[in-house]
């Protein structure tokens, strides 16, 4: 277990970065999350996604699968593949806050 | 280590009943979730999978499947194999693993390719009118070796 600043604030994180607890989050830190997967600028439409995320996880207490996000928060697989590129569903969920998808799908 | 990750796969999915292709296409979805680029070539009765009419029947064998749990004697009755099927695509739909279609468009809307195998093609006289249409063209296993290199080969 590790901690490190995001936004002016320490928080816990694990070996790869993604935040332990998702609660520590705020919008600020999800801008200078989103840099660290290579992602310079966060549109409206990656808010989109991002606060599906948060707030499906927030609800079922599971970070959604592509096809949860698609079939219930109404986000194309392919626009998704389109705005985090190689490796959608690891690098939303960094950037949401939420910990590193476990699932195979 | 940066150098050591998979950057390119190929997936042969060769099997038409259900656990024949649900294995290539988890592979495949999972590569492109982790930016691997992905082929998939679908051959003999793995082009089942692909195919307009028969991807949303393909069914799991209750016959010489020791691991299903169910006699060969009894895997034979009528309804046997449609009953291990649905109880089966219930226990994945838990999971979010989607029906064989939706996973199709799933994994090429993803950005992996569909390839479907010219010899078996010829061999059950169809056309590109057979398959979805996420198949990408049929090809022979020469171009298949071609749009392969650089990459890993999977058979399933």
């Amino acid at each position: 277990m590790a901690s490190k600043t995001l936004a002016g604030k320490t928080v816990e994180v694990d070996g790869e970065g993604f935040l332990l607890n998702p609660e520590d989050w705020t919008e600020e830190m999800a801008k200078e999350l989103a840099r660290e997967v290579g992602i310079s600028e966060l549109t409206d439409r990656h808010w989109r996604v991002v606060n599906f995320m948060r707030q499906d996880f927030n609800e079922k207490g599971q970070i959604p699968t592509i096809r949860r996000m698609k079939n219930a928060g109404g986000i194309p697989t392919k626009e998704l593949y389109e705005l985090f590129p190689d490796g959608p569903a690891k690098k939303a969920a960094k950037i949401s806050g939420l910990g590193k998808p476990q699932g195979c799908v | 280590m940066a150098e050591d990750k998979i950057k390119k796969v190929s997936i042969i999915i060769s099997k038409g009943s259900l656990d024949g292709i649900y294995p290539g296409l988890i592979m495949a979805n999972g590569a492109r979730m982790e930016g691997i680029e992905v082929n998939l070539f679908f051959t003999f009765f793995g082009l089942e999978a692909i195919m307009k009419k028969r991807m949303d029947k393909i069914k799991v064998a209750t016959v010489a499947n020791p691991a299903i749990h169910i006699p060969s004697l009894l895997g034979i009755l009528p309804g046997m194999s449609a009953f291990a099927t649905s109880k089966m695509k219930k226990e994945m739909d838990k999971i979010d693993i989607p029906p064989i279609p939706e996973f199709v468009e799933m994994v090429h809307d993803a950005g992996a390719k569909l390839w479907a195998c010219k010899a078996t093609v010829d061999m059950f006289h169809l056309t590109m009118d057979d398959f979805c249409e996420q198949t990408e063209d049929i090809i022979n296993v020469g171009k298949f070796y071609e749009i392969s290199a650089g990459g890993q080969i999977i058979f399933t």
